[in-house]
């Protein structure tokens, strides 16, 4: 099930914690899940000592993806018709995130509702970590 | 990149979708997912890019025969000096293979999504590149690259576009 066009309105907004105290182990989850075993998202050894970090840092498509859930659970599955993301600060071990959407249009387009959302996730500093867009089909 | 194939298999969306912290049913129960109005299992909206699974040169994955550089005895398999005296480079040396690669932006486009069943094939294509001065990270060389997975049936379901970015320092907040 979609959203409903009807009250939906510019400014409308949801959001969801989508991860609290992410843990090195989800990391590892997500290398093994997409196969991007980049050393510096698990490897504390090479990242501090080789690459110059302070820790290991979680992939960029691993705040997407949880971004994503709570997209996907604001506008229902298999709604999304667009989703793009800029990563703006990189996530660590034991933060805390949190993902909102915002409504900033409702519109036509070939006999489709399509509601325009504006995303953000925050990190338990109040800092942006990820900004973006999705279009989702509404009912 | 080029995949030629890339099955979508209901495990590997289940694994991804555990990866991700998202237990929505429609990404692991057929008979939930059956009373849906998608009407079987879908795969997260990010989940295209575990094409990385199959795409055989994909960089950023140990393979067999191959040095990875990563560690094990040393801090990297690929460096032959102890880390001690790695630390004697200088600032820029240590920052050119030091800050890499990072993912500025991903942006999917989705024709349809995706289910098991499916078998893609990727083909990517260069797009633009640019510089930007940054105070926090130096010289940012920006890449674009687009990505286009087509079904079974050659129909194409998912265009991804990524851009890269390599800074002149690390970033540590």
């Amino acid at each position: 099930m979609g959203l409903s066009a009807e009250g939906l309105k510019v400014g409308d907004s949801y959001s969801e914690l989508v991860v609290e105290d992410l843990t090195r182990t989800q990391i590892v989850q997500y290398a093994g899940a997409s196969g991007d075993y980049n050393p510096v998202h698990s490897d504390e050894k090479f990242v501090t000592e080789v690459a110059g970090y302070p820790t290991v840092f979680a992939h960029g498509m691993l705040t997407m993806g949880m971004t994503g859930r709570m997209l996907t659970n604001y506008v229902g599955d298999g709604r999304l018709t667009y989703y793009g993301v800029r990563f703006v600060n990189q996530v660590w071990p034991g933060d805390t995130l949190t993902a909102r959407a915002e409504v900033a249009a409702v519109r036509e387009e070939d006999g489709e509702t399509l509601v325009d959302l504006t995303i953000t996730t925050t990190n338990q500093d109040e800092k942006f970590v990820l900004t973006g867009n999705a279009t989702a089909r509404v009912d | 990149m080029a995949v030629e194939r890339f099955p979508v298999e209901a495990s590997h969306i289940l694994m991804f979708a555990r990866a991700i912290g998202d237990s929505n049913l429609i990404y692991s129960d057929d008979s939930h997912a059956a009373g849906t109005e998608v009407g079987s299992i879908i795969a997260p909206p990010t989940f295209a890019q575990a094409s990385a699974q199959f795409d055989p040169d994909y960089f950023l994955r140990p393979k067999d025969g191959q040095k990875w550089f990563g560690s094990g005895a040393t801090a990297s398999g690929t460096l032959s000096k102890e880390p001690k005296e790695q630390s004697q480079e200088s600032d820029d040396e240590k920052s050119g293979s030091s800050a890499g690669g990072l993912h500025a932006e991903q942006h999917f486009t989705y024709h349809r999504h995706l289910k098991p069943g499916d078998v893609l094939s990727a083909e990517t294509k260069p797009g633009e590149s640019w510089e930007k001065e940054s105070k926090r990270a130096g010289v940012l060389k920006f890449s674009e690259s687009i990505t286009e997975y087509r079904d079974q049936n050659g129909e194409l379901v998912v265009t991804a576009r990524s851009v890269g970015v390599v800074t002149e320092k690390v970033i540590e907040q």
